[in-house]
């Protein structure tokens, strides 16, 4: 048999206090009560009385009409249990408490999900209004480069990739050309895309993925401090200089 | 007796009102725009009209009706990927005004924007914002990936989808890297030529890489021209297919990873 939750079991015991001390109180007033029960508007009794009289009239049973008092009030009026109401003077039953799992078992877990619009869009239109707003102030105070028509006897000291090809193109001053153009770009760029079957920890949490952030970090550092070095650490002839010192050799 | 003779007149914002009821209620009206969509017959705000501002709209039906509650917040993705994308669109129009400008000739192409930037309205907005665009998107992009590492967002069952937005990045630097040439000016040249000198020394078969991607052995109108047509044309036509795909693998995945 299921168990009884606890609170369902002190409800019941409060309420068949209650309708023992109900009971008790009630007891002296329950021969003139059905008049003058204050929870019953008069007219409702009266039809009632009126109704309960005519069934008299026809059946010739006994007089119910204190009847009605007796069981608004919870009390037996004559020392029985009122019609209707259960063993102790209580009208509901528990019957039986089922579980929830206990006959049907959900797979699927609810998330917590919320609808697209407006939480998601306005969010989306917010960022890609703030984006144009800056990229558009930026063009405004700030002009693309527009150097000398080209000119290919005229090699520019230093010649630099664009920003994102520095990393390569500082790689190129400590290793041969097939090994810093080609072999490590190569195996990082396998590696990046190798990462998901590479890595065969299934927790995304942080605490759990220590080793994969840190060797990822190293990565994105690596990269990082040589785009660094190439821009703004390297000045004529690609030799190292300090952009505080010897100027800034960097154009976007 | 006096009789009161009502204004048959009715007012101006009778008549508005009128006719604004005759348009949206119109069948032409009601089949351009679909259940929910806010020029139809106004927008309340109810579940079922949340839901169809999704369903219904061309735009937005990228994305499904509900979302996880943890994914809308603005610091789980800072926003990276969308920018991203958002970044691509705004670098196609401003790149289809700068197309008007420009000929991809070595002859013409640096007077081109010279002429562009002094004397065409806006001419020199526009290039700003496509040029430092450029660069943010190459940024973000590569943000994004970051994002999505830390939060261990390639794993299973988003692998695949990993592998495509590291071929999405590639595309990006490539898209960058072929626009930086168009300009022809110093900068441009001699950038392409370092890089373009890099991929010379791809094993086996790096001088026929360098040829192709050249024109020539060396950089010149051809180059001008095979890089334009690869900026404006074939790169973008690639990226598109394979943002395409790495959108709809993200709603196929089960939405966006985590929570965390």
């Amino acid at each position: 048999m299921t168990e009884i939750p606890e609170h369902l079991l002190k409800r019941a015991q409060a309420a068949r206090d209650k309708a023992a001390a109900d009971a008790g109180a009630a007891a002296p007033a329950s021969s003139d009560a059905p008049a003058s029960d204050p929870r019953i508007p008069a007219h409702l009794l009266e039809r009632s009385k009126a109704a309960k009289t005519r069934v008299e009239g026809d059946a010739g049973a006994v007089a119910v009409a204190e009847k009605v008092g007796a069981l608004v009030a919870a009390a037996p009026s004559s020392g029985g249990i009122p019609v209707g109401a259960g063993p102790g003077g209580h009208t509901q039953r528990l019957l039986t408490v089922v579980k929830s799992g206990s006959i049907q078992d959900v797979k699927a877990i609810p998330v917590d999900k919320v609808h697209t619009w407006p939480h998601l869009l306005a969010a989306e239109f917010v960022a890609a209004l703030a984006c144009t707003a800056f990229l558009f102030f930026f063009s405004i105070f700030v002009n693309a480069p527009l150097l000398q028509l080209a000119n290919p006897n005229q090699t520019p000291n230093p010649s630099k990739a664009p920003w994102y090809f520095l990393g390569l193109q500082e790689l190129l001053t400590m290793f041969h050309p097939m090994v810093a153009g080609v072999t490590i770009p190569g195996i990082a760029l396998f590696a990046l895309i190798l990462a998901p079957y590479i890595d065969k920890n299934p927790s995304n949490k942080p605490e759990d993925r220590k080793f994969a952030t840190s060797i990822m970090t190293v990565h994105l550092m690596f990269w990082a401090v040589l785009v660094m070095i190439g821009s703004f650490f390297r000045g004529p002839g690609f030799n190292f200089v300090f952009p505080w010192r010897d100027g800034l050799y960097f154009e976007l | 007796m006096a009789k009161v003779i009502e204004d048959p007149r009715p007012t101006a914002k009778e008549r508005l009102n009128k006719t604004v009821d005759g348009v949206q209620g119109s069948q032409v009206w009601n089949s351009i725009f679909r259940p929910g969509s806010i020029f139809r017959k106004g927008y309340t705000d109810s579940p079922r009209n949340r839901s169809y501002v999704i369903m219904n709209s061309v735009l937005y039906h990228l994305h499904p009706v509900k979302v996880k509650r943890h994914a809308v917040k603005v610091s789980y993705t800072l926003c990276l990927g969308g920018l991203s994308f958002f970044l691509f669109i705004l670098l196609t129009v401003t790149g289809i005004f700068l197309m008007f400008f420009y000929r991809p000739e070595a002859t013409a192409a640096w007077n081109d924007i010279s002429s562009l930037q002094t004397s065409v309205a806006f001419g020199l907005l526009v290039r700003n914002m496509h040029r430092w665009g450029a660069h943010l998107m190459v940024l973000t992009t590569f943000l994004h990936m970051a994002r999505v590492f830390y939060h261990g967002a390639y794993k299973a069952p988003r692998e695949f989808n990993w592998v495509i937005g590291v071929v999405l990045l590639t595309l990006t630097l490539l898209l960058s890297f072929t626009g930086y040439l168009l300009p022809w000016d110093q900068l441009a040249m001699w950038a392409v030529a370092v890089g373009t000198n890099m991929m010379g020394y791809t094993p086996v078969f790096g001088s026929q890489v360098r040829f192709v991607l050249l024109g020539g052995v060396e950089i010149g109108s051809e180059t001008l021209l095979r890089w334009y047509v690869l900026h404006v044309l074939l790169l973008p036509f690639v990226i598109v297919i394979f943002m395409a795909i790495h959108f709809w693998r993200v709603r196929k995945d089960g939405g966006i990873s985590g929570p965390l």
